[in-house]
Parts: structure tokens; C-alpha cells; sequence
């Protein structure tokens, strides 16, 4: 195979498993500050994208014509929105339940996911249809032999490292992550130290929501369209890569994100008469996975407390 | 006779004061009251009507939570379950004769009875024995996918159909097996979600199986007796599916016995702890992983056989009948019910799939009711509409 398409494969492998990432941490951080599953993850990345397309029509239709203003616009409303959207849903949905058996919180998100779908399907003008999402990054690209690099692709690529790469930081380096750390390793005992529990779950879920509206954005960008089910399938790849990477920890979270583009990837260069397959292959590789290591590639130490 | 009252129930606090031994007359009038109900809620179709039926329920149902007639009704089911369980069967058997040339009525109506056996298959594996299945919606498929090809290139016998779409669907969920037991919580969830949209993307893409336009599926054929065809007595001809009206009642009347068997005996005790305790279960020398075995399997074959009878009735399948939507539909009904109470499933089935396919009004948001449903009792009743009481150890001739 010519190595110029071999390195397009690459490159498509890579942003898709950026976007992977992207929904993956924001699993992850749920499960790290509260052990729960926030199933609604992937829905709030489909609301976040149309209310950036929305805010993209509104100032088309207010006369804005530049794309180097709307687009922080937009990203402002999409993230700015789904981070409130993300603290209602901890605050209503997740905390209420802290007491109830994991499953309820993860069947109670499921539900909430799927109100936040139907929502956009029912309201959203002409919403059950595909809507086709603007393009505002250039559209010219580099030519190498075969390879084509777009440069919408390497700016989303180099946003979407970029932003893992910071929230990491803040994760690891600031005060506010390390609250969101000690709450991760024990709720009761941060709260002794003075933590405000309540306030870092919350801010948890406002910076996972914010996060997946980026992805949303990005992959609406990427497409050039989003329909209301984009984020099903996002989800529930984002929750198989943060699981398969090992709940809890954002390192396992970006390395499950890029497995399950590669093991994408790897279907379409490897076999491409299986291509439609791909998904098929990635789900059971998974599952396969899943019985070599039960608890992640990066496993939390499993501690049986009785 | 001790009345049943003495024995431990959860919310005991909420009963009537026990005194004399309840009374099978309110039940029965319940029974009747609530078919009656149905069969007119399915006879009509005038909008303005449902929806005064609709209110009329919840009126009736407040009502009858207020004066402790509905405490009553549960008791008397507790106290004489046989023969309730035969009121019950003999009100289906009125109801699907009142309605017997109606096709739409009859449709909803197996459907309801075909999805309480689906999910009285997941009651087994999640409310006896905790073993979570986010994949409901696949084995109903496989039951269903394995009916439309035996059906369409093999002579097997029917029943042996319905029995075969139980085994297969049985047999790939042991492919899970492995995985299932060796995950937890969370990890465990993943698996069968996995396993879900894994299966159903394999049907869109697998031109053997009809891809995504899907299979039609010959009709049911008993004892040379074809079910697709209408009965016709004098110059009346009757629906078809008040065939498999019947069809599915007796397989739900089946399901239902093993499952209440398996509920009452060592199996479902060991079921139980379990759920409860799987670690407190393992040192008191319970297999732990057998047990999970065997009710993650029979759960399964309950939901290929469901899925079989569902595939023949409705004469055409396509993967966008199985997809993960659906499985949330099956987890929302057990959830609604009352997680592992058998008596709960049909009321909730009742209503997630009923009151959407009358009401057309609201048929476009159905999903986003169900979701508030759930959502609403799982905040506020988180235990379902009809929590599953305490085990009762003793039946109340053993006291006697």
C-alpha cells in the first residue's frame, strides 16, 4: 500500500481518537469524583453542537459574516451552555442518588440522556433530520504525493491535544484539581479537610460537559454535519474507551480513546472489504479485552472492602 | 388460618390494620375492573375518550391507594395466588375474545403479553440474581432473526421454532459468559452495551441477513393449523391475531410458571443472596458463578423465545427493531414495575407501550415520556411502582 494513504488512514485515526479522548475524560472524571456513570455524556455533546450551530445562524441572521468572531462565539454558547447543562444534571439527576445502587444513577442518566435527545429531535427546527453544520475553518490544504492534509484537520487535531493537554494540567497542577483528586480518592475525608464536596462535583461535571461540547463541535466541524443521534454512538465509544482504559484515570481515558480509533482504523486499512465491519470488530475487541482485563488497561487497584 | 399479614412485608407500616383474612371478592373485582378497563382502553379510538379514560385511571388508582382497597387486592393475591393467578388468565381469555376482530387491539396486545415474557427473562437475570443486561434488545433479535431463517429455508416443526430462537439466543449470550463473570459493576455494564450495539450493527451490515431492509417472516403454522389466517365461525371471520394472541399468552403463562418456580425454589433463594451480597454468598459455599450462569442463560432463552413468537406474529424484522432503544424500553418496564416482581411487569408494559400507540397525539414524543417516567419514579420511588415484597418462607397452609 502507498504510504501517502497509509498516512491518511493515520491522520483520520488520529482525530477521531482525539474526539474518543475528549468524551472519554469527561467519563472518567464523573467516575473519579462521584463512582458513577453519566450516561447523558454523549447527548450533552449532541446539544452542545447544535447550540453552537444555532448561535452560528443567530449571527449569520444578525448580519456577523467574519469566522474569527463567530467561532468563539459559538464555542462560548456550545460550552458555555452544556457546562450548565452538565451541573444541572449532577445537581438534579446524580447527587439525589448518591445513596441508591449505582445502577439507578447509571439508568437515571441513561433517561436523562435520552430526554436531551428527543428534546433536540422534537424541538429543534426540523431536528429529526440530518442539519448540515458550517464550515469556518480554511478550507485549503498541504499536498504531499497522495497525502492530503486539511488544514481544518491538523487546527482540530492540535485543539483537541491541546485541550486534553490542559486540562490534565489543571487536573494535576492546580488547587482546584487537586480537590477534584482528593475527592476522587475519598469523598468523606476531603470533606473533612475542608473540601466543598458539592462544589467540586459540580465543577467535575461543568468541566466534563464543557469538554464533550468541544468534541461536539469539533466533530460537527469535521463532518460538516450533526443530526440528534451523533452523540449516541459517541457516548457509548467515549464510555467503552474510558472503561477499556480503566475508570478513574484520564491517562486511561486517552489511551482507550486512540485504541478504539485505531482498532477502527486498523479494520478499514487492514481489510477493507470489511470496512462496514468496523464497528462490529472494535465492540468485540473490546469485549475481548474486557475478560484479558477486567478492570482497564490501566486498572484501579480493586480494593474489596467489606 | 393466620392471615398472611403477620408476615414480614417491607412496608408493612402502610397496610391496613390486619384482621380478617382478605377476601378474594375485591381482588376479583379488581381483576375484572382493571381487563375491563384494558379492553375498552383498547376498543377505542376516539382521541378525547382515551384521554378521559386515561384520567379516569389515575383518579381510580389514587382512589384506591387512598382507601387501602389496593393494600387489599395485593393481599388477597398474596394470601390465594393460584387461584388469582386463573382470574387473571380467564380475564385475558375474555379480553382477547371481546376483541377478537379487531387486528390492531390484538397487535398491542400480544405485543404487551410477548414483552412481559422478555422481560421476565431479564427479571431472572437482574431482579433474582443482579446480573445486568443492557443487551435485551439483541437476544429478543437473535430469537427473532433465528425464526425468520429457520423459518424461511427449514421445515422445523414451529414450536420447535420458538424453543430453537430461545436456544440461540441462549447460546450467544454464553459468548458473553466469560466477560460477564469476570467484570463488575460498571466493567460488567460495558460488556453487554457493547455486546448490544455490536449485534445490531452486525445486522445492518450483513446482506445474509436481509442488511438493513430487514427479513419477512412466514407465519406461525400449529399442527398444520396456519395462525396468519383468520378463523372464520359461521359467517364471522375472526382477526388473526387473535391467534397469536393466544400464542403469546401461553408462552407468557409458561414463562411465567418456570420463572415463579424458579423464584420459589433454593435456586431463587440462592439467587437472592446473590444479588444481596455476592461476596457474604461465596463464603457461605454458594457457586456464585454457576448461579450467575444459570440465570444470565435462562434469561436469555426467555427473551429468544419472546423474540421467535414476536418475529412470526408481526411477519417482518429489521435491526431497527433491535437496537439499544429497545433494550431500554425492556430495562424501563422491569425498572417501572419493580425490579423482581413478576406481578409488576405487565401493569408497566401495560403503559410504556399501550398509552403511546393509542394516544397519537403524543406518539411523537414517546420516548421523551418514557424517559420522564422513569426519571420521575426513579427519584421519587426508586424501588418502582410495585417494590417487590420480602420473601414470604413459609406459605400460609404450611402455618396452619
Amino acid at each position: 500500500m502507498d504510504i501517502g494513504f497509509l498516512a491518511q488512514y493515520v491522520l483520520s485515526g488520529i482525530m477521531l481518537g482525539v474526539v474518543y479522548a475528549m468524551v472519554a475524560v469527561g467519563f472518567t472524571l464523573y467516575f473519579g469524583v462521584l463512582d458513577v456513570i453519566n450516561f447523558s455524556h454523549g447527548d450533552v455533546l449532541t446539544a452542545g453542537a447544535f447550540v453552537s450551530l444555532a448561535t452560528y445562524l443567530g449571527l449569520r441572521a444578525a448580519g456577523v459574516e467574519s469566522h474569527v468572531v463567530m467561532l468563539p462565539i459559538m464555542l462560548a454558547a456550545g460550552l458555555g451552555a452544556m457546562a450548565l447543562l452538565g451541573l444541572a444534571v449532577a445537581k438534579f439527576f446524580v447527587l439525589p442518588m448518591r445513596s441508591a445502587p449505582p445502577f439507578i444513577t447509571l439508568l437515571i442518566t441513561l433517561m436523562v440522556g435520552i430526554a436531551i435527545r428527543e428534546s433536540i429531535r422534537l424541538f429543534y427546527p426540523s431536528g429529526s433530520n440530518p442539519q448540515s453544520f458550517p464550515s469556518i475553518l480554511p478550507k485549503t490544504a498541504y499536498h504531499w504525493g497522495n497525502l492530503i492534509v486539511r488544514h481544518d484537520t491538523l487546527i482540530l487535531i492540535v485543539t483537541g491535544v491541546t485541550v486534553i493537554a490542559l486540562v490534565n494540567l489543571f487536573i494535576n497542577r492546580t488547587r482546584a484539581g487537586l480537590a477534584i483528586r482528593a475527592v476522587a480518592q475519598d469523598g468523606e475525608t476531603a470533606k473533612i479537610m475542608g473540601i466543598n464536596f458539592q462544589w467540586i462535583v459540580l465543577l467535575a461535571f461543568a468541566l466534563g460537559s464543557a469538554l464533550a461540547a468541544l468534541a461536539g463541535v469539533m466533530n460537527g466541524l469535521y463532518y460538516n454535519e450533526i443530526n440528534f443521534g451523533t452523540g449516541l454512538m459517541l457516548g457509548i465509544i467515549g464510555f467503552c474507551a474510558a472503561v477499556v482504559g480503566g475508570l478513574g484515570n484520564i491517562y486511561g481515558a486517552i489511551l482507550g480513546g486512540f485504541l478504539f480509533a485505531l482498532l477502527q482504523t486498523i479494520v478499514v486499512v487492514a481489510a477493507p472489504s470489511f470496512t462496514a465491519y468496523k464497528d462490529v470488530f472494535a465492540f468485540g475487541a473490546i469485549i475481548l479485552l474486557m475478560v484479558a482485563k477486567p478492570t482497564g488497561l490501566i486498572g484501579e487497584v480493586a480494593s474489596e472492602r467489606v | 388460618m393466620i392471615s398472611p399479614d403477620k408476615l414480614p412485608l417491607r412496608d408493612s407500616g402502610a397496610m391496613p390494620s390486619p384482621g380478617k383474612p382478605p377476601g378474594p371478592a375485591v381482588a376479583v373485582m379488581a381483576v375484572i375492573a382493571v381487563a375491563a378497563f384494558g379492553t375498552i382502553l383498547l376498543w377505542v379510538h376516539d382521541q378525547w375518550s382515551l384521554l378521559a379514560l386515561a384520567v379516569a385511571a389515575a383518579i381510580a388508582v389514587a382512589v384506591a391507594v387512598r382507601t387501602g382497597a389496593a393494600a387489599r387486592v395485593e393481599r388477597a393475591f398474596i394470601a390465594r395466588e393460584g387461584a388469582m393467578n386463573g382470574v387473571v388468565v380467564a380475564a385475558f381469555l375474555v379480553a382477547i375474545a371481546v376483541l377478537a376482530r379487531q387486528d390492531f387491539s390484538l397487535l398491542i396486545l400480544s405485543t404487551v403479553l410477548l414483552y412481559c415474557t422478555a422481560c421476565m427473562g431479564l427479571t431472572v437475570q437482574l431482579g433474582y440474581c443482579g446480573v445486568l443486561n443492557f443487551a435485551g434488545a439483541a437476544f429478543f433479535g437473535a430469537g427473532a432473526y433465528t425464526a425468520a431463517v429457520l423459518g424461511a429455508h427449514t421445515a422445523t416443526p414451529h414450536l420447535l421454532v420458538v424453543l430453537a430462537g430461545g436456544a440461540v439466543a441462549g447460546l450467544l449470550g454464553s459468548v458473553l459468559l466469560l466477560p460477564v463473570l469476570r467484570t463488575r459493576g460498571h466493567y460488567a455494564a460495558l460488556i453487554t452495551v457493547a455486546f448490544g450495539i455490536m449485534f445490531r450493527s452486525f445486522l445492518e451490515v450483513n446482506n445474509t441477513l436481509g442488511g438493513p431492509q430487514g427479513l419477512t417472516v412466514p407465519g406461525m403454522t400449529l399442527f398444520g393449523w396456519s395462525l396468519s389466517q383468520g378463523i372464520a365461525i359461521g359467517s364471522v371471520t375472526l382477526s388473526f391475531y387473535f391467534n397469536y394472541a393466544l400464542v403469546a399468552l401461553g408462552l407468557a403463562i409458561a414463562v411465567y410458571v418456570v420463572t415463579r418456580r424458579l423464584e420459589r425454589s433454593w435456586v431463587g433463594m440462592h439467587f437472592d443472596a446473590v444479588r444481596i451480597d455476592e461476596l457474604a454468598a461465596s463464603t457461605f459455599g454458594l457457586n456464585v458463578q454457576g448461579l450467575k450462569i444459570v440465570a444470565f442463560v435462562i434469561g436469555n432463552v426467555f427473551v429468544g423465545m419472546a423474540g421467535a413468537v414476536f418475529a412470526m406474529m408481526t411477519g417482518f424484522i429489521s435491526p431497527t427493531d433491535f437496537d439499544f432503544s429497545t433494550s431500554l424500553v425492556l430495562i424501563a418496564i422491569i425498572m417501572l414495575g419493580g425490579i423482581g416482581n413478576l406481578w409488576g411487569i405487565l401493569p408497566a408494559a401495560a403503559f410504556v407501550l399501550i398509552l403511546p400507540e393509542k394516544l397519537q397525539a403524543i406518539q411523537e414524543y414517546r420516548f421523551l415520556l418514557y424517559a420522564a417516567a422513569v426519571i420521575l419514579v426513579l427519584l421519587y420511588r426508586p424501588d418502582g411502582l410495585f417494590p417487590r415484597r420480602l420473601r414470604r418462607y413459609f406459605p400460609p397452609k404450611a402455618r396452619r
